[in-house]
């Protein structure tokens, strides 16, 4: 049985954007509705495959595969699983609220929202594709849109900060093609296939040179220390929405590669590479943590906490046991939720008062106390407070790092050093939450206007999501847990057979 | 269900869904939505209190116990299940919680009047009472942990609800991360014992160290990690440093949370998971809670605030109770606990009605408050006596059970005899600050003639709940009078807290003979009973004669005391500098290695990355150069050689025929010259 479940959440953006490529440009109130109409649509199809999800198998579902290049043996092949419908979902989700935070732009309105479908078009690829090739073209048409919206879109030092951006993962996905081609090289017959190359067990030497070459093309992307310099500068110089993108689901994209291809394709090397994992894992939650620390502009600092955030998802990730992966990728998809609600609090306040410097503030709260209770909550959901989302993804990292069975002792370690971590993430924001609400207001802001319908109706629905998976998570972590102890059991049997 | 632990799932949630209620729409109810939290705590005391009945009056067995079992995360191979676990020690646990919370709430109404964030503050409380619930009620240490979070938060917004100072926004800051220090230790230990075990069920944890899951080392070190918890929670040194501070919260929410309840939180988790301690754990909760005990009550003798001394106070009495079962005296650690939960209360609606009519803190500029506030100064007056240990009242007989338990351990011990001393000191110390206090603020003359003037007796809402703790105060231990077992009707209940509340059966062998070796000396018991009491009535009688002659007849001079001790006074003003070290170690390190590691960032790494940039330019360029002037040059070089040539050789394309010829014979000429030569 095939549907075109996939192809549709897919290419509707495309369709979208050819739909405004049509549009006057001076009409640009009928973009943006355009816009909003198509991640609309996605969303509900999102909508419609988790009702349909069948959460009880680890098995594809909404398989699509047609030959596409035969003579090279690529395909069109899509589907999903427990580790790729969160992402579908989450990417479907912030798309579409991110078409309402970019409601205020006025810059060449037609090339934004068109390149803005480009990349939700992109995304989905990426988490759809289960042919490498064609998960290879999503990752590139990712690429392209990202650059020009930060480097058109952007702040004052957005040219910089685009390149830089544009380069460094340029870099990353050559070695990705590389790997991918030796992967497919390897096999006989050649093939781009994932679930095909997961069958075939390589050389011991050949995964560990492909497992680095993927590694550090998707660590790029994570970003996993020390490939992050990238991420704040381009958060600082993008606007409000793409940073809400970036944060909620590019940063996604290179977890998602990691453990899509290099830990059932490449077990042995997983297993050679889980410690440094491990040891990459906490050095970004605490180095993170210590930056974001020292930093005076908010986005700066928000940035620096998505980098110590994403640390607990390689922690659960190395650990390969099921806390550790259901909980790598519960956080994936409650960061996504709780660093997108941040990173549009941060633009509501920048809108107003065109600066972020945190010490520029102070006393907000009782000039705009919707507004400061919004931010209280999504900083409290940031700092792993329990009755928010991302507590719970959190503690299963950290309670399957303490757990892991191989290196069994150095994990217990790293995992001691991650929960000094949540002692930082609690300093840093509270800290930034005194400096800019706290305190006596700052006369200069007694004009400051509090936050708007539109902007609550960004945040409002994320604040639901993180709140309703904070008090039950099991809506996400039931629709993967099958596929991640699916995964974990890959890696374990797989290098298990290599090792024979 | 079990009609307990539907109780139980009712009154846990009616406080969330006030919370809930008061902050999204409590600014547009009537009366800004304080019914609905007090209407919630209510409904939640009277079904503690229906439970309390029925544990005393119907079962009243010490066995009693139901517990609930739900599961909340199904990864297939790992679970988490949340749960509720209700027994004795919960059911006093609740009715305490819910009792002292309730009579808050309605003396708030009075104290917070008049607030712009009236709603919000309702609010947080209904959260705050949620949260400890959660504490009360959990069955596994998943379900703690959340609820030991969430408790650190409401406090933190309650702490910092007047944020427009400084001072108060510092103090909530300073309470929540310094309470994550010791949740950092506390999970760890949670850890510890999930990964041994495999279960987060208190029972569950118990059932299989038993079964030895755990060698003694690790078993010992996952105690004292758990402990950690209760260091941060229940304010022990060296993390007691947020408490005195948090008195910059509103003085209802001091009583509430940082005296009867949020702080006796630790003492509970203590108690709750009690034989995860092992002998070696225990000693190390003993020590840490008798010199808490008293080195915070030296530091309460100088304060000059009212909330600060009640702080301190606080502070040290939790010392006791952390003491007691550090010591194995189990229920009288937990009976301390249920007294200083109500007597403190008092003490510090005492303290807010003080301050509430004077609008200062300063003892110094109050005095002879007695008669223009009778029913403080009473009630007030009778948890002075109850925690000073003054025959008769409640704090009198747990303090003394405490200080029992503590000597018998020495007698077993006798190498551990400073953790019967340095309590027994601190009882004195207590009684001394305690009456140095009320002294100062109710008699004597005014100091302050202004503030004198416009004091009045607090209204109604306010002193009612402080005559019912007054009261609770009093007949909480009536059962310990002499005769009382032969009242009719009542008689039979004498002891109950003691029949009800049992030491759990240790799990370990070590601990095990650690509690033969103090229970089995039974005569030993009489007697330490027996000396504890004189000395504890001893050293009370000393403090309050002491207190009297400097403060009230001022026959003695406090000030030529402090003179004379100025170095000791100095470091007693300042608090021992704890506040001061950590500023300069721990804050200061962290802060270095933040400042260090963003600058690691931006030059080192970012460095690296920018150098790789400017590296890859300046290639370019040089490639650049290399193509302009070699590569290209090459190419024009030999397209300029070909030029230069062809101009040349073209004159030789003259078109004469006669030219052609002679170029002909020269070439051959030429050619036979070299043939010939070589």
């Amino acid at each position: 049985m095939q549907n075109h479940l996939l192809s549709a959440l897919t290419f509707v953006p495309v369709l979208g954007m050819f739909a405004i490529l049509f549009i006057p440009r001076d009409k640009s109130y009928v973009i943006k509705v355009v816009a909003a109409v198509t991640t609309g649509i996605q969303l509900w199809l999102a909508v419609q495959m988790y009702i349909a999800f069948d959460t009880t198998t680890s098995a594809m579902q909404f398989v699509e595969h047609y030959a596409w290049i035969p003579a090279f043996n690529i395909e069109y092949f899509m589907g999903i699983d427990g580790l790729s419908a969160p992402m579908v979902l989450l990417t479907a989700l912030l798309s579409f609220i991110c078409i309402f935070a970019s409601w205020n732009i006025e810059k060449a309105v037609k090339g934004y929202f068109a390149l803005f479908l480009l990349l939700d078009a992109g995304m989905m690829g990426v988490f759809v594709s289960i042919d490498f090739f064609l998960f290879y073209i999503f990752w590139e048409v990712v690429l392209l849109p990202m650059y020009f919206l930060i480097g058109i879109w952007g702040g004052p030092r957005r040219e910089y900060a685009s390149i830089k951006f544009f380069l460094y993962t340029l870099f990353g996905s050559v070695l990705i093609l590389l790997a991918m081609l030796a992967l497919y090289f390897y096999n006989d017959p050649h093939t781009f296939n994932m679930l095909t190359l997961m069958e075939t067990t390589y050389d011991y030497n050949f995964q560990k040179w492909v497992f680095l070459a993927l590694f550090i093309g998707f660590a790029i992307k994570v970003p996993i220390f020390p490939f992050h310099t990238w991420l704040p500068d381009a958060h600082v110089e993008a606007p409000t929405a793409v940073s809400v993108i970036l944060a909620g689901v590019l940063l996604k994209m290179g977890i998602y590669g990691i453990l899509r291809i290099n830990f059932p394709v490449l077990p042995d090397a997983t297993l050679w590479f889980a410690v440094p994992l491990g040891v990459l894992g906490v050095i970004n939650i605490i180095y993170g943590a210590l930056c974001a620390l020292a930093q005076t502009d908010l986005k700066k600092l928000v940035a620096y906490s998505s980098i110590s955030h994403m640390g607990f998802c390689l922690l659960g990730m190395a650990a390969l046991t099921s806390a550790g992966m259901n909980g790598a990728v519960l956080q994936m998809f409650n960061h996504g939720t709780i660093s997108a609600m941040l990173f549009l609090l941060v633009g509501v306040i920048y809108d107003r008062a065109h600066i972020r410097d945190v010490n520029g503030f102070g006393g907000l709260a009782v000039r705009m106390p919707i507004y400061g209770g919004m931010v209280a909550l999504a900083f409290f959901a940031g700092l792993g407070l329990p009755g928010f989302s991302g507590f719970i993804s959190e503690a299963l990292t950290l309670i399957g790092g303490f757990g892991a069975e191989h290196s069994s002792s150095t994990f217990r370690w790293l995992t001691g050093l991650a929960v000094m971590g949540i002692v930082l993430n609690a300093a840093y924001f509270l800290w930034a939450y005194q400096k800019i609400f706290l305190g006596k207001l700052n006369e200069k802001w007694a004009g400051l206007s509090e936050i708007n319908g539109r902007e609550l109706f960004t945040i409002v629905p994320l604040a639901i999501i993180t709140i309703i998976l904070g008090f039950y998570p099991m809506p996400i972590l039931g629709m993967m847990s099958e596929t991640m102890n699916g995964i974990i059991e890959m890696v374990k049997s797989g290098a298990i057979t290599a090792l024979q | 269900m079990n009609t307990i632990i539907l109780y139980s799932l009712i009154l846990l949630f009616l406080p969330l869904a006030a919370f809930a209620i008061n902050i999204l729409v409590g600014k547009r109810l009537p009366r800004k939505g304080d019914w609905v939290s007090l209407s919630a705590i209510l409904i939640s005391f009277s079904f503690a209190l229906s439970m309390f009945a029925y544990m005393l009056f119907i079962r009243y067995d010490p066995d009693f116990s139901v517990e609930w079992r739900w599961l909340w995360i199904d990864l297939g191979d790992f679970v988490i299940e949340l749960g509720i676990l209700v027994d004795n020690l919960t059911i006093m646990m609740l009715l305490v919680v819910t009792l002292v919370s309730s009579l808050i709430h309605i003396y708030s109404i009075s104290y917070m009047k008049d607030d712009p964030r009236y709603n919000r503050y309702f609010a947080y409380l209904s959260l705050f009472s949620f949260s400890m619930l959660i504490i009360v009620l959990s069955n596994n240490l998943f379900g703690l942990y959340i609820g030991w979070e969430l408790v650190g938060i409401s406090s933190y917004l309650l702490i910092g609800f007047w944020f427009e100072k400084d001072s108060a926004s510092d103090a909530g800051k300073k309470a929540f991360i310094t309470n994550r220090v010791g949740d950092f230790g506390f999970f760890i230990g949670v850890l510890l014992f999930f990964t041994a075990v495999g279960s987060f069920n208190y029972g569950d944890i118990i059932a299989g160290v038993d079964a030895g899951a755990m060698s003694d080392g690790l078993f010992t070190a996952a105690g004292i990690a758990l402990f950690m918890g209760a260091v941060g929670k229940s304010a022990q040194v060296p993390l007691h440093i947020w408490l005195p501070d948090a008195m910059e919260g509103p003085t209802p929410v001091s009583a509430l949370i940082h005296a009867a309840t949020m702080v006796a939180a630790g003492v509970y988790m203590v108690g709750r998971i009690y034989p995860l301690f092992s002998p070696g754990a225990l000693l190390f909760i003993a020590y840490v809670g008798a010199i808490t005990a008293f080195v915070t009550a030296t530091i309460a003798v100088v304060r000059k605030d009212i909330k600060r001394v009640l702080a301190y106070s606080t502070v040290s009495q939790l010392g006791f109770m952390i003491l007691a079962l550090g010591v194995g005296g189990y229920v009288s650690g937990l009976w301390h606990l249920t007294t200083h939960a109500f007597f403190k209360a008092l003490l510090f609606l005492g303290a807010g009605s003080v301050i509430h009519a004077a609008h200062t803190n300063d003892m110094f500029r109050m005095g002879g408050f007695k008669k223009k506030m009778p029913v403080t100064f009473w009630t007030f007056l009778i948890a002075t006596l109850a925690i000073s240990g003054v025959p008769g009242f409640s704090g009198f007989f747990s303090k003394d059970a405490i200080l029992a338990s503590a000597l018998e351990f020495s007698f077993a011990h006798p190498g551990h005899i400073m953790l019967f001393i340095l309590p027994l000191i601190a009882a004195g110390l207590t009684a001394f600050y305690m009456f140095r206090a009320l002294f100062l603020t109710f008699y004597g003359e005014p100091q302050d003639k202004e503030i004198y003037s416009h004091i009045h007796e607090s209204p109604g809402s306010m002193t009612i709940p402080m005559v019912i703790l007054a009261t609770i105060t009093i007949l909480i231990t009536f059962d310990q009078w002499r005769g009382f077992e032969y009242l009719p009707l009542v008689g039979e209940y004498a002891g109950w807290f003691q029949h009800l509340i049992h030491e759990p059966a240790a799990i370990f062998t070590g601990a095990a003979a650690m509690a033969e070796s103090v229970v089995g000396h039974g005569a030993s018991e009489e007697t330490a009973h027996t000396i504890a009491m004189w000395l504890s009535i001893f050293v009370a009688g000393v403090g309050i004669l002491l207190a009297y002659l400097f403060y009230l007849k001022k026959s003695l001079s406090a000030e030529k005391v402090s003179k004379s001790l100025s170095s000791i006074y100095t470091l007693l003003r300042n608090k021992y500098y704890f506040d001061e070290f950590y500023g300069a170690t721990v804050i200061r390190g962290v802060l270095g290695l933040s400042k260090a590691s963003a600058k690691f960032d931006d030059t080192v790494i970012d460095g690296a990355v920018n150098g790789t940039a400017t590296i890859t330019i300046w290639l370019s360029k040089a490639s650049r150069w290399f193509d302009d002037h070699i590569v290209d040059g090459a190419v024009n070089g030999t397209a300029t050689v070909t030029t230069f040539f062809g101009t040349r050789l073209r004159r030789l394309q003259t078109g004469t025929v006669e030219n052609y010829v002679s170029f002909l014979v020269v070439g051959i000429l030429v050619f036979f010259i070299f043939q010939a030569i070589f």
